[in-house]
């Protein structure tokens, strides 16, 4: 595994609720990653963030770890969840509100 | 007005999904001056399909399957790409 991999697969690993976005949530710098971000909250969410702005390996290979062209991008319990549209379906359906609670209560 | 890049979408999913339902639409204008607003007026779509292809696919590997009959497009020639993909029935 290559280094930013190790680092990614540390990050996902690491966190049970983590967003790689573009920007912060107080000032996400992209419609999609400020999406996510409302969601998560309307979720009341506990998660880490990754400012990919900030750190070009991780943007880059993030696109590659998860197989996935684009950002936001959301990992729950070290799984890939998908992007600001899957997150906007699964909140709708009421999927994502139980994915994060089980989470929750599994750590 | 149908631009170079829509048009070449459209054919591409065309291709891969016979779909039921297409619309490309094109959110560009919406988002004049942002980042992420090459100029070009393609900048950002959005993509709603329905295709018999994706029956029984989770929603994760329907997202997958139109970033990859879209090949570099996605978050390289477009900067950002909605996507809403169903089975018929499903939507």
């Amino acid at each position: 595994m290559s280094d930013v991999n190790q680092r990614i697969s540390d990050i996902v690993q690491g966190n049970d609720v983590v967003l790689f976005m573009k920007g912060t949530p107080l000032f996400p710098q992209c419609g999609f990653s400020s999406r996510a971000i409302a969601i998560l909250d309307h979720c009341n969410a506990q998660y880490e963030t990754v400012d990919v702005l900030q750190d070009m390996e991780i943007r880059q290979g993030i696109k590659s770890f998860s197989d996935w062209p684009t950002i936001p991008q959301l990992y729950v319990g070290g799984e890939f969840v998908g992007g600001s549209d899957i997150m906007m379906e699964m909140y709708e359906a009421g999927e994502l509100q139980q994915m994060l609670n089980e989470r929750a209560q599994a750590s | 007005m149908t631009g170079p890049l829509a048009q070449e979408m459209t054919e591409l999913l065309t291709a891969a999904f016979a779909p039921t339902h297409l619309e490309v639409i094109n959110d560009s204008a919406k988002h004049r001056g942002h980042s992420g607003d090459d100029g070009s007026g393609e900048s950002h779509f959005t993509v709603a399909i329905e295709s018999a292809a994706f029956a029984g696919k989770s929603r994760l590997e329907r997202q997958r399957m139109v970033n990859a009959a879209l090949g570099d497009i996605p978050g390289n020639r477009v900067h950002a790409l909605a996507i809403r993909a169903f089975a018929p029935g499903q939507a």
